[in-house]
Formats: structure tokens, sequence, C-alpha cells
């Protein structure tokens, strides 16, 4: 097992690197920089200030030494410095991350806990005015656009309630959280959903419930102790792909809301061609994807004893 | 007699609509404002930024020699209390105020302003505030490392500094931007690049916070020079790219004020309770489409008016932006103290605009491409717009979509046919019209390649004509000159709009950004829900 982990681990590597040239290469290839006129600058600056302005970010050097010395730093853990902020790519990202991770988690957990019930509801009482109701809830809920979405609940909570406040961060509080976390999360819910509908649909297909049954098991133990066990791996291989992605995701919602994420960072300074911060943010969205990933395989063994790693 | 009426008229415009002016001033209670542009702040070290969203918080920060007024439309002196300038309007000598302190407690001295200078033209800062810097004499030896001191910049004593310029240009429009504000050297030494997200200035608010990507907040420095002054405790910028939340916002009081957008705007202005505390303005910002003048068509002059002439510019502006734009004339706008007001634009004449293409050769029209970036007020929108109007005289227009700094190298490489853009028009007519100049390249923002003798000429008569007057006369000229060889289509000058409760008092019709508010005039009364 720990030799497996250690295995995925390295396997990284490889990742990372071919990511980090790929990227590197198509932000170095489009076409403008950090010294041309862009969205939110004030004017363009004069060709003596632009030229002088690469000189000093290092733009002026050749691709490949700018890339070796990217490399060089990102060995040592050093993402780069910013070529408009005041700040080291690490530390503008260590501050973005706890509000994505903390939004990502609570719509994860807003996904989680009404997907999972909602979708077991609809395929057990398949074909009932129950499931009609959950699967009507699930594809509206994949289909709504989170902008759209985030808009209503502002207007309804915010402005007509006056319950949540419209914006913000306020320090990570719950009152600031319920709003994008939900926001995000059901789109989420919704893939759950329809996911664990169509999963214990499958299992309860199976020989082996139908076998369960006939020793005469009553249902809640059938379901207990065959449906959900053997329904979870696929479901659980869906929340982790989701919630790898979904912290790439949260841009929508954080300029909505005013959520200092990661997101936002990432697209700003696509926009501004300030190529370390794209990159760094790129990086660390893949490392946290790649991470889940191990961690819900790991968890397979925990849920399926048949399954091992070696 | 009629000028008397006409400042009556003004004073009494004024007491009616600028929020405050006839109540006494108060002070306490916190302002929430917004930093609407694009996204997230980049940083608070005037010298290192160049980006309109940092200015508005930075000019609350930090100040510079010169301010902003919007009462006087131009700028006025901040630091000094007065200047004396030369016969040859070459050399002004400050008296600076000698109460000015910088937020760790230190007085503000001569030796300050030609230290941030002196930064600011340093290569290694790679300021973008350099051109400003360039009007002083002996700027261009220290830039290059000839020199190790600014030779026009003097200090007689502590609180006298002499300026020597290499023009006789007023310099008030190159020394107030926020980018010129004067900086402490010993805490920008000591915080190195830290100083861009914990900065200290001179100016009325103190900076307390930065929320990355969500807030801002500044604090009331009590030293600030201006007695009495600000008034407010707190402000708090929030970062709100997004119209929608913003107005959301406003309306549930989160905001005290808020810019409004043209998708806003008809419900702001029809709602009375909202629409009696606005605030228009038109803005110094023109948007025009530029033809480039070495592409095929376009090297015909007659049919870049044809252009002009074949659009019902008036009609896109009312339809399209709801009346948030100010109808155009030429490339300065009404806000600019070289405006024109007996210069003649384009009117909508289709006839004479088949007459023109007929005349240049292109009875049957022909088809061009043009740029744009999906902005909604001067973006492709606005292109699609012409298309019918254009098909009308035979000429079709492809719209391009594409994102703004790839456009911004196309345009600087010359290589497009026509880009729609919103460029700075003000304050001072002489920049703004310099743009134009035959020896500005497109990389320099000439991005039509416009090249006239007579306008170059006017403008270089201007640059050392020492009567006001007279200059202005040359400027109008030069616009005029501009309008007849339209090497673009004028489209509009920004209506800049900005709305606020009735709690809020001392915003300003600010016509160079009207986010650019100094907000140590600003005071909100009792009914504020945050005093």
């Amino acid at each position: 097992m720990t030799l497996y982990v250690v295995k995925r681990l390295l396997q990284f590597i490889p990742t990372i690197f071919c990511i980090s040239l790929m990227m590197f290469v198509i932000l170095n290839v489009l076409p403008g920089d950090a010294t041309t006129m862009s969205g939110g600058m004030k004017r363009q600056l004069d060709a003596k200030t632009a030229e002088n302005m690469k000189k000093q970010l290092g733009l002026d050097k050749p691709l490949h030494i700018r890339y070796l010395h990217y490399i060089k730093g990102l060995v040592k853990g050093d993402l780069g410095k910013s070529y408009l902020r005041s700040e080291s790519v690490n530390d503008l990202i260590a501050q973005r991350l706890k509000p994505t991770i903390q939004v990502s988690l609570a719509a994860l957990l807003i996904a989680v806990g009404f997907g999972i019930p909602l979708g077991f509801v609809s395929a057990l009482k398949q074909g009932t005015w129950m499931d009609t109701l959950s699967m009507v809830g699930a594809v509206s809920g994949v289909s709504i656009p989170q902008f759209w979405l985030g808009l209503i609940l502002m207007y309804v909570f915010s402005l007509l309630l006056g319950w949540l406040p419209p914006q913000g961060y306020g320090g990570g509080s719950l009152v600031n959280l319920i709003m994008p976390a939900f926001t995000l999360g059901v789109g989420y819910m919704a893939l759950i959903a329809r996911t664990t509908r169509a999963a214990v649909i499958e299992v309860l297909s199976e020989d082996y419930i139908r076998t369960a049954r006939s020793k005469g098991l009553s249902e809640w133990i059938v379901n207990r102790r065959h449906v959900f066990g053997n329904t979870m791996i696929l479901i659980l291989t869906t929340v982790g792909l989701q919630f790898g992605s979904l912290v790439g995701q949260t841009v929508i919602i954080e300029k909505l809301f005013s959520w200092p994420g990661i997101g936002s960072l990432l697209v700003d300074s696509i926009f501004q061609r300030d190529i370390p911060v794209t990159q760094g943010c790129v990086l660390v969205i893949i490392g946290v994807f790649l991470i889940v990933n191990l961690v819900i395989d790991l968890m397979y063994v925990i849920i399926d004893p048949r399954i091992q790693y070696k | 007699m009629k000028k008397l009426c006409f400042i009556l008229l003004l004073l009494f415009t004024g007491f009616c609509f600028f929020p405050g002016s006839s109540m006494a001033a108060k002070s306490g209670g916190e302002f929430n404002f917004i930093a609407p542009y694009g996204g997230d702040l980049s940083s608070l070290d005037p010298h290192k930024t160049n980006r309109t969203q940092d200015y508005i918080v930075i000019l609350n920060i930090h100040r510079s020699l010169y301010k902003w007024s919007a009462d006087a439309g131009k700028p006025v002196l901040a630091l000094a209390d007065s200047v004396k300038v030369s016969q040859d309007r070459l050399t002004y000598t400050y008296a600076l105020k000698q109460n000015v302190k910088f937020h760790n407690g230190r007085n503000m001295t001569a030796d300050d302003i030609i230290w941030s200078y002196q930064r600011i033209l340093t290569p290694a800062t790679a300021s973008p505030g350099v051109r400003s810097i360039r009007i002083i004499k002996g700027a261009d030896d220290f830039e290059s490392g000839k020199a190790t001191a600014i030779q026009g910049l003097k200090k007689l004593d502590d609180y006298t500094l002499e300026i020597t310029l290499k023009n006789p240009v007023e310099p008030g429009f190159s020394l107030y931007p926020p980018e010129i504000a004067i900086l402490p050297k010993e805490e920008v030494e000591k915080r190195g690049d830290s100083f861009g997200v914990d900065p200290v200035g001179c100016g009325p608010f103190k900076f307390v916070n930065w929320v990355k990507g969500s807030e801002v907040v500044l604090e009331k420095f009590a030293g600030y020079y201006e007695a009495g002054k600000p008034y407010l405790d707190k402000v708090v910028y929030k970062i709100m790219p997004e119209a929608a939340s913003r107005d959301i916002a406003f309306k549930v009081k989160e905001l005290d004020a808020t810019t409004v957008g043209s998708v806003n705007y008809p419900e702001y202005k029809g709602t009375p309770a909202i629409a009696k505390n606005m605030i228009e303005v038109a803005e110094l910002w023109t948007r025009v489409v530029c033809f480039n003048v070495d592409y095929g068509p376009f090297k015909n002059k007659k049919v870049r008016q044809a252009l002009n002439y074949a659009i019902n510019t008036k009609l896109i502006n009312k339809k399209l932006l709801k009346g948030k734009a100010v109808d155009p004339v030429g490339y300065l706008p009404p806000s600019s103290p070289a405006f024109g007001t007996d210069s003649k634009g384009y009117e909508y004449n289709p006839e004479r605009a088949k007459q023109l293409l007929k005349e240049a050769g292109y009875p049957d029209g022909f088809t061009f491409e043009c740029l744009g970036t999906d902005n909604g007020t001067w973006g492709v929108k606005a292109i699609e717009a012409l298309i019918p109007m254009l098909k009308k005289v035979g000429v079709k227009v492809v719209p391009v979509r594409m994102e703004g700094a790839a456009m911004s190298a196309r345009a600087k490489s010359g290589d497009f046919q026509a880009l729609i853009w919103s460029l700075d028009s003000g304050p001072d007519p002489l920049s703004a019209l310099s743009r134009w100049e035959s020896v500005n390249e497109r990389v320099s923002g000439n991005y039509s390649g416009y090249n006239s003798a007579a306008f170059d000429n006017y403008l270089a008569l201007a640059r050392v004509e020492t009567d006001d007057s007279k200059k202005m006369d040359l400027l109008k000229k030069a616009d005029q000159t501009f309008i007849e060889d339209a090497p673009v289509w004028f489209y509009n000058y920004n209506k800049a709009v900005l709305a606020y409760h009735p709690w809020v008092h001392g915003l300003q019709p600010v016509a160079v950004e009207l986010m650019y508010q100094d907000l140590s005039s600003v005071w909100v009364d009792e009914n504020s829900p945050r005093k």
C-alpha cells in the first residue's frame, strides 16, 4: 500500500513537468505580454517604457532560458514572482487557496448531503412522483447556469428577504459562505443525484439482491448492506472527479460574490498576461485534482475489500 | 454681464446638484465604495502599476504634487501652497505645505518629491509614470544613467522646490496623476516589494487591510494636512467586477455609491429616488473605430469621411447604449479645455457617403474587417450595429472578436484593417492629441497610422506657445484637421454615471475618470446605515 502511494506520488512528477512545459509554451506564444494594453490598463505604455519593463521582467531573454529559470525555481517549490503584483506567486496562491478550499468543501457537503439521498430515494421509489420530482430537480440543477442562479439567490435572500449579505468574504464567516457554496454546489449535487440513481437501479437488478430478498431479509437491510456499499464505488468516483475540477470552476461565483479565491486570480492573470501567476494557479489546481483522485483511489480499499493495491 | 450671469448660473446648478454643498459636513461613519474594473487590484505602489482599478484606491492613500479639481476641470496644487512661474514659463518655484505628514508621522519635504521623481525615472522601477517626469529638464540624462540627479529638480530649502521644464507645458497635467505620488523613501526601502501590499503615503486615508479579490480597507489618517478632513472614519473598497452584483449590493445598501453601466442606466434613470442622486459626466475617453490608413480603401480620405457620413452615430448611442454616451464632434470631448464649440463633426448623410465613395473610386463599396473585444460598449456589439448602415452604401464590415491583449498586440503591429477602442482624450488636450502625431508610431498609440503635416504643425506650435488662449486655438484647429481627415469613425465620449444613496455627500463629477473620487471631501449623514 505504502509502495503504491509512493509510486503514485512519483507519477505526479512527469505529469506536472509535462503540464508545466505545455503551459509555458502556450502562454508565451499567445499574442501580447504583460506590457501590452489590456483590460483595466490605464493607458498604452510608450515604446521605450514597454521595452524597459520587458527587460526588468526578463521578457527579453530567449524562451528556453526563461523556461530553465522557471523549472529551477519549480524544483525548489518556488513558483516565481508575479509580473504585475508586488508578491511572489507562492504568497498570492497561499492567500487564495483557503477561501477556494472552503467554498469547494462547503459545496461538496451540500452536493453529497442532498445529492446521495435524493438519488437513493428516486431509485428506490422509481416511477413514483418522488422519483419524478427529484429528477426534475436534478436536471434543473445541472442545467441552471451558475451565474444566473447566484443572481437569483442574491435577489431573493439579500434584496427581498435581507437574510444574507450580497457579497464579500467576511473573514470566511458562515453567512457569507452560504450563497457561494450553494451556487457552486447545486450543479454538482444534481450530477451526484443522477449518478446515484443510475448506480442504485443497476445494483437493484443484480442477482445477489434477488438472493438477499429471497433469504427473507427486510428491504432496509438489503438496501443498507448490499445496495449502499455496492453503489458507493461509482458515486465516490463521480464525487472525486467532480471535486477535483470544482476547485478550478469557482471563478464565476468568485467574481459574482467577490469571493477571494484562486479562480478569479487565474482568470485575471490570463487577461493581464501575468504568466507566472497563471502557471502557478494551474499547477496548484492540477495538484489538488491529482491528490483528490489519489485519496479517492485509496478510499476504494476501505469501501470494497476486494480492491487491493500492491 | 453675460459672464456674471453664467457664473451665477454655474454656482446655482452647483448648489442644486452637488451633494452636500448646502449642508455642513459631519465627521464619522464608514463608506462602502467599489473597485469595479476587471478583477482584483494589482499593487498599491503608485509607481509600479498602470491600472485604473489600483489608482481608484491609491489616490486616497497617496498624494501627488497636484490633484485633479472637478470644479476647475484641471489640476490644482495639492502639496504646495503656491507656485511662482518664471517669465519664460520654464521654471516653477513651489512653496510646499509645511504640515504634510506621511502616515508614519514624518513631515514631507522637497527631498521626498525629488526622491519620488527619481524613483519613477529609474529604469529598475519600470514605472509607467516615466513620461510624466520626462517633461523635467535633465530627465533623459538621469533615465539613461548619464546623470546621478535630475538637473531640473532643485531643493531651495526643505519646503521650497524649483522645477525646470524642457518646454513651456503646464506641469500640473503631468504631475497630478496618482502614479506620480510622493512616497516616503524610508518606508519604501524598508518594505521593498511588499510596499505594494502595505503602502504608506501622505493621503487622507491609511491602509489597513486588503483581502485579495474581495476588498481593501482604509481608515482615517488623523494627521492629514487639510484641517478637519477627511470626514469618514473608514472606507471599504469592494472589488466587484460584476455589474449585476453591484446593482443588488447597492439596492440592499451594502454599497453607498456605485458606478452605473448602460444595462442599468435606463432603470436607475427611471427610478426617481435613485435618479435624483446620480452624477453624470462626459469623461475624457473617446470611443473610435481606427481605420488603418495604410490599408487599401482607407488610404483615401474620402472613403474614411464617407464611412463617418454613412453611420447614424446618434441612433447607435441612443438605442444600443441606451443614451449612456455623449454624441461626438471631434477627438476632444466637451470636458476638454480645447473642445471646439464651433467645430463641426459628421452628420448622418448616406447620400453624401455614396457620393464620396464614388469619387474615391469605390462606387460599389468594399469589404473590411474590424477587430473588437467583447466590451459591451466599445466592442464587437457596436461593430455589429454598423453592418446594416454600411450595407446601405455598399460597404461590408466583418466583425472579428478578439481578446484584449491579443488585439492590442495586433494594433501595435499594424496588422489590421480597422479596430474599435476607447482611447484617453484628456485631461491635457496637447498630450491627448499628440497620440496622433506622425512621429508617434502605432506602438505608442497612433493605431490608425495617421500622418498629417498640418496637424503636426499645429501641435508643434502649441507646444511652444506660452499664451494659453492661443494655445487652445491651435489645439482646436488641430482637432478640426483631425475631424476632416477622419482617420477614425467618431463613435462617442463615455458618459460615466455614479449613483449614490441620499445620505452621501461630497462626491464629485470627475471628468478624468468618475471613479477617481477623492474621498477626503466625502461625508455621510446620520441616515447612513454605517454611521
